[in-house]
């Protein structure tokens, strides 16, 4: 009995942990649209600033895979 | 801990019996089991991600050899794709890491390459994504970590410090954000690592997740053109992981090559 409540908790908080992915789709729906109504105002300026808007969406993504790994974490390893 | 740890392939065979569960557990695509026979997995037994990464390697010479073999003018479009790749990385080193790191072009380009036909090769029917294993990332993301660090310090000595010390912040803020950059810094292989393997993985795993409920009835029209969808998504994806691997790769290089006094 006890170890099943240790379960749920685990399961719950690998559901739980998800939710950060959400503050990670916000991040990089952020960034590229920041991109793109700058890139319309001054689209020769745009192409240079690719590879920036892509390091920008790397570290926005990367606390959002944070929580997908605790997630993982939570299910398989605790 | 967890008194009754079960391992991923009992987990598996329990979706496998369940009533209404799925037909296969979605995360069984990234077992790592042994090519020739059944037993336990050593450092040295030649398993499916053996092949797999043998399989990627293979593609890249032949795509590198095969394609540059006739260097012709008017370039065979096999000849098209190996320059262009060549190019697209050569201009990317040169404009994210600068003109001092061009000669770590040849590990950013093998870097690229790999988790390239890495990725592509894992979208293949019943293929084994290589890169969905953070032991495979952590590898590539811990030298591009240790490769920063000595060349940093090899470069510039105790100065590559400067680069947690930010000058161009107020002198109250400086200690705080020193501390934040030391955090950042090494949390860099982590992040580097598990953003690969993570999203190989997620990606697949939902495929796969929707490949199973091709096999109910009521939805399958819809689980078919999920897939379809999906797969779309993780061909682009596929690219834009090993783009971001590799350009964080020279982002992380300009610390190590560039003044950190600036």
């Amino acid at each position: 009995m006890e170890g099943d409540i240790v379960q749920m908790g685990a399961y719950v908080g690998a559901g739980l942990a998800c939710t950060g992915m959400g503050g990670a789709a916000v991040g990089v729906g952020h960034v590229v649209g920041n991109f793109l109504s700058g890139a319309l105002r001054n689209p020769s300026a745009a192409a240079g600033q690719t590879a920036t808007m892509f390091i920008g969406i790397a570290f926005a993504e990367a606390l959002g895979i944070f929580s997908f790994l605790v997630a993982l974490l939570l299910m398989f390893a605790v | 801990m967890r008194p009754d740890k079960r391992r991923t392939s009992d987990l598996a065979d329990e979706a496998k019996g369940e009533e209404g569960g799925l037909v296969f557990h979605p995360m069984d695509q990234f077992l790592v089991k042994p090519l020739f026979g059944d037993g336990p997995v050593g450092m040295f037994t030649i398993t499916n991600v053996t092949l797999w990464m043998a399989l990627t390697v293979l593609c890249i010479i032949a795509l590198l050899v095969l394609g540059t073999r006739s260097r012709a003018i008017i370039p065979s479009r096999t000849q098209s794709v190996a320059e262009l790749a060549y190019g697209f990385i050569f201009k990317m080193v040169e404009d994210v890491a600068g003109k001092e790191a061009i000669k770590f072009f040849p590990l950013v380009m093998t870097l690229f390459l790999f988790i390239v036909f890495a990725n592509f090769l894992g979208l293949l029917p019943m293929s084994f994504t290589t890169t969905s294993h953070i032991a495979v990332t952590a590898v590539m993301a811990m030298g591009v970590f240790l490769l920063v660090t000595l060349v940093g310090f090899w470069k510039h000595g105790l100065g590559f410090l400067g680069i947690f010390w930010i000058s161009s912040a107020p002198l109250i803020l400086r200690p705080i954000l020193a501390l934040i950059e030391v955090i950042s810094y090494f949390v860099r292989p982590l992040s580097h690592s598990i953003r690969l393997a993570g999203n190989m993985m997620a990606g697949h795993a939902v495929i796969k997740v929707f490949a199973a409920f091709a096999a109910v009835l009521a939805i399958s029209p819809f689980a078919i053109v999920a897939i379809t969808a999906i797969y779309a998504l993780e061909v682009l994806v596929s690219f834009i992981q090993a783009y971001v691997f590799a350009i964080l790769t020279c982002v992380y290089l300009k610390d190590a090559v560039s003044d950190p006094h600036h």
